[in-house]
């Protein structure tokens, strides 16, 4: 039975009448069109649908539609302030550390979370917090120096 | 042995792109084709219909000569534009086009638009594949855009009645310095003048700035379209969205092999908006939501009778490939240099089966259109996608346009045209866009496969220590860098086919990491058994200079002959070299071993790679790391195991690639030859990073590994 979920995502109000089983990542892509956040697995192992969930990081692949009701969501697209560019954004750029740029969008939205937790962390907290992002471009080294950059900028 | 005639290349075998045919086949009734063409059109299928798949080629491109309009388009307000039919995975082609038309154009490179992989509007490059892209299309690009800078310099001179040698041009401004007239590329293209010359074709002997004056090819020019891809405003296939768009999925078969006998449409039929399709084999649904659509091929799933087909299980892969293969032959004076040599190795090498595991896995969508279908998808060949698209619809080539925005890494496994195809097929039967995303489950079992190989090598030293004979038979992976680099006075390599269990394809450099990966492993080998260092070894064999200098150099800033020194039960250090389409590579590696455990660390990794002039010092850094984490993975864990026809580890949760963790310490030198022509750098980084843990291994514990992944066996028993 479809049931109607209500959730703010990217500051604006949104209700969406679905199956309460269809993953967040889904609703997101197909009915609120924001397709930033990527599918990869579907298993929550390689953090290309991350998305904030009430400032937590989550992975929208496994996370039902219906636990996001009355949940505020941030998806890449929400992540600047208009034609600013947010802090972790800037460093991605800075450091070229995209290549296909496919997991790119969840790579960042858990940089915003992990730095959001631990202003300051160390090499090894970095490389702990981002293990579970996977980058087949395997691009990992100017991830690693982007992370770095913008914990400096903080 | 094929000859391309625009470069007088020869081709080998290796270089041409293994492609498998899909395992089913349309079976459109006429009916159908009447509803899809209208019937005006019949007439133009029946001569147009039988739309041969162009295959392999490797990237050889363009064959006619082309007008200067097919590749450079300047807009009245000055807007350039420029076409390929090469596409971006973020290997960094678009960029570096970017570079090679502004280069020549004496513009910046932020004016340049480059329209890549569009059927509609691109010419055919070919596919972008077996590092083509920079040898063979950034001349291309240069080409067209240093004719079309000319015939801009015509027109402005012929307005002005001045000679050609007394005008500059910078930053897309024509100026008479004489005169202080100046004139822009937008005044220009407001003339007819300007595109009656464009349609003149591309002269085949332009001249190309040279090197030294280089000011935009050489720079670490960023990704134009790099802001998107960091905002999420990108679509990458798999996002593209089309208005009153559907869902689709497709019946996959329980194993390899299986056959459909029967299948029940009626329950998924009855659900609201659901659209079912049966096509001989092929069955797919859409739906408002992939979840529906999910929802719906369950419905048909559960009453899908199949007949099982035998299929070899990967533990007895390696049996069963040299069991099918065919045979190598022999050389009678190999044979005999063998048998005269003092010492004799043989030894035989695994390497198992893996596979590409995109990020994004293959998608596509596809709409109709007054009879015409229009398919965005993540294709290395759009021009195939495009006759493979017309050949399953049976529909003339004018009634088919392939996009190709942006995707995801492709490593060499987006040759295949499935999501394509089926989209277009569901799309037919639905009367609305469709779009189809393969799941992971999907991309790991039904995508392809870099090879497995066995690798058979004789080799044989002289009184001395040379290397004096050297027999080499790979078995099913490829002939990419088959040949040894190594001075050897008889030697003889050969690729000989088997009967692959799965499909397979080409994955980043091909076979040339399993070829080098045997290689290096026995020449490491070949050094222990002549009482030399590996270092040493390998010097004393290699005549080519640029294999020499990435290997010397790569030793000298690894400090190999103290490291080598330091060596103990749980810390070893390896090297290998290799060279594979016209470039170089050496890489030193330190390894961390735990025997308890049977773990492998990779601790540091010193590379040096030489591929000619750099055009993009930044993006090649980017390709070098993304080959040697990238290979790391095959190296030492990953391994697609199958039984039944069953894939038993398609997920990232059991099929383990790099991650965060794995990333060593990197000490990574390009080395500039800005005096050699260029040759691509997203695939030889990758040869030489297996070997050298292989040999890592050995220094560290005396135990050959001979298979990919390089395993140790646990001491502690678990």
């Amino acid at each position: 039975m479809d049931v109607t979920i209500t959730l703010t995502v990217n500051g604006k109000k949104a209700a969406v009448t679905t199956d309460p089983q269809r993953p967040l990542l889904d609703v997101l892509r197909e009915d609120l069109h924001l397709t930033g956040a990527k599918y990869g697995c579907g298993e929550g192992l390689c953090g290309s649908c991350a998305v904030l969930m009430d400032g937590q990081r989550v992975m929208s692949c496994i996370t039902p539609v219906s636990q996001a009701d009355k949940k505020t969501i941030l998806t890449i697209e929400g992540l600047a302030s208009g034609d600013k560019l947010h802090p972790v954004q800037e460093a991605f750029l800075a450091e070229d550390a995209v290549q296909c740029g496919y997991c790119t969008p969840g790579m960042i939205l858990t940089v915003v979370a992990l730095l959001e937790k631990n202003a300051h962390p160390t090499d090894a907290e970095i490389v702990e917090g981002m293990n579970v992002n996977l980058c087949r471009c395997c691009g990992y080294p100017k991830i690693l120096a982007a992370i770095r950059r913008a914990t400096q900028a903080r | 042995m094929t000859t391309d005639p625009r470069t007088d290349r020869i081709c080998k075998p290796e270089c041409v792109e293994p492609v498998e045919e899909m395992h089913y086949q349309f079976d459109l009734s006429r009916r159908a084709f009447m509803q899809l063409l209208g019937a005006g059109l019949v007439i133009t299928v029946t001569g147009g219909v039988a739309v041969a798949q162009r295959r392999g080629g490797g990237g050889s491109g363009t064959r006619r000569p082309q007008t200067v309009s097919a590749r450079v388009h300047i807009a009245k307000d000055g807007a350039i534009t420029v076409m390929t039919g090469k596409v971006e995975m973020g290997q960094g082609g678009r960029t570096e086009l970017t570079q090679a038309a502004a280069e020549e154009l004496r513009v910046l490179p932020n004016r340049v638009q480059m329209v890549m992989g569009d059927t509609d509007l691109c010419p055919d490059d070919g596919v972008t594949a077996g590092s083509g892209t920079t040898p063979r299309t950034v001349p291309v690009i240069r080409a067209a855009a240093a004719a079309a800078r000319n015939l801009l310099v015509a027109v402005a001179c012929e307005r002005w009645k001045v000679d050609r040698n007394t005008v500059e041009v910078r930053d897309g401004v024509i100026a008479n310095p004489a005169t202080k007239q100046t004139i822009t590329y937008a005044d220009l293209a407001r003339t007819d003048d300007l595109a009656k010359a464009f349609e003149q074709a591309i002269p085949s002997d332009v001249a190309l700035t040279p090197v030294k004056e280089w000011k935009v090819l050489g720079t670490s020019l960023p990704r134009p379209n790099r802001r998107d891809l960091v905002t999420g405003a990108h679509r990458f296939p798999s996002d593209i969205e089309r208005p009153n768009m559907l869902f689709g999925k497709v019946l996959r078969p329980p194993s390899y092999g299986a056959k459909l006998v029967s299948i029940d449409l009626a329950e998924a039929k009855a659900m609201k908006d659901v659209v079912v399709v049966q096509d001989g084999q092929f069955v797919g649904c859409a739906a408002p939501t992939s979840f529906g659509a999910e929802q719906a091929l369950k419905a048909v799933a559960k009453t899908a009778k199949w007949e099982p087909a035998p299929h070899p299980s990967s533990k007895e892969v390696f049996a069963y490939l040299k069991e099918h293969a065919q045979s190598p032959g022999k050389d009678e004076r190999v044979e005999e240099a063998l048998a005269k040599a003092s010492k004799v190795l043989r030894e035989t090498y695994h390497v198992a089966y893996v596979q590409h595991a995109p990020m994004e896995p293959r998608a596509a969508v596809a709409e109709w259109n007054e009879g015409k279908i229009t398919v965005w998808t993540g294709t290395q060949g759009p021009f195939n996608t495009h006759s493979a698209t017309a050949a399953q619809l049976r529909l003339p080539s004018d009634r088919v346009r392939v996009i190709m925005p942006d995707c995801g890494g492709g490593f060499g496994g987006r040759h295949f045209d499935e999501a394509a195809v089926e989209a277009a097929r569901l799309a037919q039967a639905a009367g609305r866009p469709v779009s189809v995303r393969w799941t992971r489950e999907e991309e790991f079992t039904w995508a392809s496969f870099r090879p497995a190989a066995v690798i058979e090598i004789a080799a044989g030293l002289d009184a001395k220590g040379a290397l004096v004979a050297w027999h080499y038979i790979n078995i099913n992976s490829g002939g990419a860098a088959i040949e040894s680099p190594y001075n050897i006075p008889n030697k003889r390599s050969r690729f000989v086919n088997s009967n692959p269990p799965l499909r397979q394809s080409s994955y980043r450099a091909l076979a040339a990491t399993a070829n080098n990966f045997a290689r290096e492993c026995m020449m490491d080998e070949l050094a222990a058994a002549a009482g030399a260092d590996p270092l040493a070894f390998r010097l004393a064999h290699i005549d080519n200079d640029r294999l020499r200098a990435v290997l010397e150099t790569a030793a000298k800033r690894f400090t190999w002959d103290e490291r080598k020194k330091k060596k103990s039960p749980d810390t070893g250090v390896g090297l290998a070299c290799g060279t594979e389409k016209g470039s170089y590579v050496a890489a030193c590696v330190e390894i961390g071993v735990d025997r308890e455990r049977g773990r492998i660390d990779v601790r540091r990794v010193c590379q040096v790679f030489e591929c000619g002039a750099i055009l993009n010092p930044a993006n090649l850094l980017s390709q070098v790391h993304g080959c040697i984490i990238m290979g790391m993975g095959p190296a030492l864990r990953e391994e697609m195991e199958f039984e039944n026809g069953k894939m038993l580890n398609a997920a990232f949760g059991k099929y383990l690639v790099p991650r965060f963790k794995d990333v060593p310490e990197l000490d990574i030198h390009l080395l500039n030859r800005p005096d050699l022509p260029s040759a691509g750098g997203g695939e030889t980084p990758i040869i030489a990073i297996a070997p050298a843990i292989a040999n890592a291994v050995f220094n560290s514990t005396g135990i050959r590994v001979r298979s990919m992944p390089i395993r140790l066996a646990t001491t502690n028993g678990a």
